[in-house]
């Protein structure tokens, strides 16, 4: 108790030296913890993501018919269409729902309220396949998207834009491209995706409302869809649905053995393989801040050396009127614990409000761990030991004559 | 550590050095600085010891301040023999039996004199309750008990040593061990400072005064002279215990 006292009035008696010594741990450790807050909140949302896609999930695309590598001539471009998802759900027992739709962007207004947004023009189960929950009204039928009937779903972010208050969009009727369209559900809010866009900036309307209606299609293009969500029953069987869904649209579409006419990926494995190389990538940005705390180690080390040298004649004093060695010791090994501690509780009290500032002042995604926050503040006392150790030791082995003696 | 004296008892000597032989290497070889020295001192006495820079008399006040230990020979502080002890055994020594007074006073800068006296009292194995209490008796037996939360730079040159005198109290030690208490005083405050040992001394505690200048060393009951590393003069003073000279100016 009293040595604590005692090595508190010592530091604050170079109370500019004890700051820029400290400085060195703070930014050390606030560097540790922000990093790991960094890494952390990038895992956390793959997760979510993970999460809100489910892990059971093929996304199908048609690309440009390639063989073995080779792209073949512009305009030979494949189509996906809303009879190739029947068919993949029919043919196919191990898949519980094919989600197909058309993107497009568009206008759509609401009184004097205008916003662009993108649209896509769906069948039934892609809400189903994308894990997509209604959050007041309902979703649209079979009939309506036979019929093309004029309905749509709002996302969470438009029905805010137009509305204000995303509960008062139901039952309103918005003109999206100048088609007047009744709103007949909201759609629950997801977030933010893989690259950052908003998934909730989008309008759902039946597949034939959007392609006839909206973005006026005509023909054999009225069914076209620009991609398939594929829903499987479970993980074990996505590697095994992948290839069958392949070889059943080379076989509809008459692609010939050897080309690649598809692409069918599986959206969490691809999450996974992200968040590993996050990972990795954070651990290696932790490592550097632990460097960084390593050199604030060493700094205090130095100020020590510094402080004992100086103060070479007080510990002679000491010394004289009684304290031993082992007292001299863990007086100074005090020293440098407090200045590591403080230094640590600065740092944490620091990365803190950095982490909020960075969390709702700038929207990333920070997730701060108190085990990290709990190892780092007593990794940073150990350093005050380890470092303070050697300067410790040289003081506590004066020998009072010469320490007295000391000019 | 006052502890009373019984008569029925013989008294033990506060410091005995019998054949005290110390030497340091120099140059390849070893060199004598002491050559065996035989020294009593008695409780409740005030003894110099003079003598010219490098005669030993150093060497000889940091051997009975037990801040090392002799080479040869004997030295026992209250009966109790140093020979042989840890550097921890002799800071207990040290703190239970010694007051030191320096010549450059030793103060801690930025500290009050009332922080300064009470140092000594945290390298006690338990805490001192009534330390304040301690410290400031201490001042106040100095004349420092208006100066309690003075820093050292806030006092003169004979303060300062004042306050280094009642930091040496602080531990109710059985010797006061002072070199060269005087050496960095005016010659009016260094007689403030003596009537102050003496008045100490008169109250009943060992002062061991270590000294060049033998107006200093008057002042004590014997002299002790060294030369070259022997005892030269042993000899009682003129001056009596109970003569008052210079005090209350």
């Amino acid at each position: 108790m009293n040595q604590l006292a005692t090595a508190l009035i010592s530091l604050r008696r170079n109370l500019m030296r004890s700051i820029l010594t400290t400085l060195g741990i703070i930014i050390g450790i606030s560097a540790v913890i922000i990093m790991f807050a960094l890494g952390e909140g990038a895992q956390r949302q793959v997760e979510e993501q993970i999460k809100s896609l489910g892990t059971n999930i093929l996304m199908v695309r048609a690309e440009a018919i390639r063989s073995v590598g080779a792209t073949g001539a512009a305009g030979n471009v494949n189509r996906l269409y809303i009879s190739d998802a029947d068919a993949i759900k029919n043919e196919l027992p191990e898949v519980v729902a094919v989600g197909a739709y058309n993107r497009g962007q568009a206008q759509i207004v609401y009184g004097n309220q205008n916003w662009n947004t993108g649209i896509q023009g769906a069948n039934v189960d892609l809400l189903t396949a994308s894990n997509w929950q209604i959050a007041d009204g309902r979703a649209y039928t079979e009939s309506e998207v036979r019929s093309g009937a004029k309905v749509v779903l709002i996302g969470h972010s438009v029905a805010t834009q137009l509305f204000g208050d995303p509960t008062f969009a139901v039952g309103e009727t918005v003109r999206v491209n100048k088609i007047p369209l009744r709103i007949i559900g909201l759609l629950a809010a997801k977030g933010q995706d893989m690259r950052g866009f908003d998934q909730d900036d989008i309008v759902i309307m039946p597949l034939t409302t959007a392609n006839r209606r909206v973005v006026g299609k005509s023909g054999k293009d009225i069914n076209r869809v620009s991609r398939l969500v594929v829903a499987v029953d479970q993980e074990d069987n996505m590697a095994f649905v992948t290839e069958e869904i392949e070889r059943l649209l080379n076989q509809r579409h008459r692609i010939a053995a050897g080309q690649t006419a598809f692409s069918i990926m599986n959206l969490s494995a691809m999450l996974s393989t992200r968040a590993e190389a996050n990972r990795v990538f954070s651990s290696l940005l932790a490592g550097v801040a632990g460097v960084s705390l390593l050199v604030g180690g060493i700094g205090v080390m130095n100020i020590m050396l510094v402080s004992v040298t100086e103060r070479t004649r007080e510990i002679g004093l000491r010394m004289a009127v009684g304290a031993k060695p082992r007292a001299i010791l863990s007086q100074f090994l005090i020293e440098s614990v407090v200045l590591c501690v403080i230094g640590a509780l600065l740092g944490v009290t620091i990365s803190l409000l950095a982490v909020m500032l960075m969390q709702y002042g700038m929207g990333w995604s920070m997730a701060l761990s108190p085990v990290i926050m709990l190892i780092s503040v007593v990794g940073t006392a150990l350093i005050g030991v380890g470092f303070g150790f050697y300067p410790a030791y040289k003081a506590a082995n004066l020998d009072p004559i010469e320490a007295l003696r000391f000019e | 550590m006052n502890r009373p004296l019984t008569t029925q008892q013989p008294i033990t000597a506060t410091i005995e050095c019998q054949q005290l032989s110390h030497s340091f290497p120099m140059a390849g070889e070893r060199f004598r600085v002491l050559k065996g020295i035989d020294l009593t001192v008695m409780p409740g006495e005030m003894v110099a010891i003079i003598g010219p820079s490098g005669s030993g008399k150093s060497t000889l006040m940091n051997l009975i301040g037990c801040l090392m230990t002799p080479e040869q020979g004997q030295l026992k502080i209250l009966g109790q023999s140093t020979i042989g002890m840890s550097k921890a055994e002799l800071a207990d020594i040290r703190r239970d039996h010694i007051g030191f007074v320096f010549q450059q006073f030793n103060l801690l800068a930025r500290t009050s004199a009332l922080d300064n006296v009470k140092m000594p009292l945290m390298y006690h194995d338990s805490a001192v309750a009534d330390a304040d209490e301690r410290a400031t008796k201490c001042l106040q037996s100095v004349g420092l008990g208006d100066r309690l939360d003075n820093h050292p730079s806030q006092l003169s040159g004979g303060q300062q040593q004042r306050v280094a005198i009642a930091r040496a109290l602080i531990n109710r030690p059985d010797i006061l061990l002072a070199d060269e208490p005087t050496g960095a005083l005016d010659t009016h405050t260094s007689a403030e400072i003596m009537a102050l040992f003496r008045q100490l001394n008169q109250a009943g505690h060992t002062v061991v005064l270590v000294t060049h200048e033998m107006e200093v060393a008057e002042q004590a009951d014997r002299i002790v002279m060294v030369r070259d590393g022997c005892l030269l003069q042993d000899t009682p003073t003129m001056r009596q215990t109970h003569v008052p000279r210079a005090e209350g100016s």
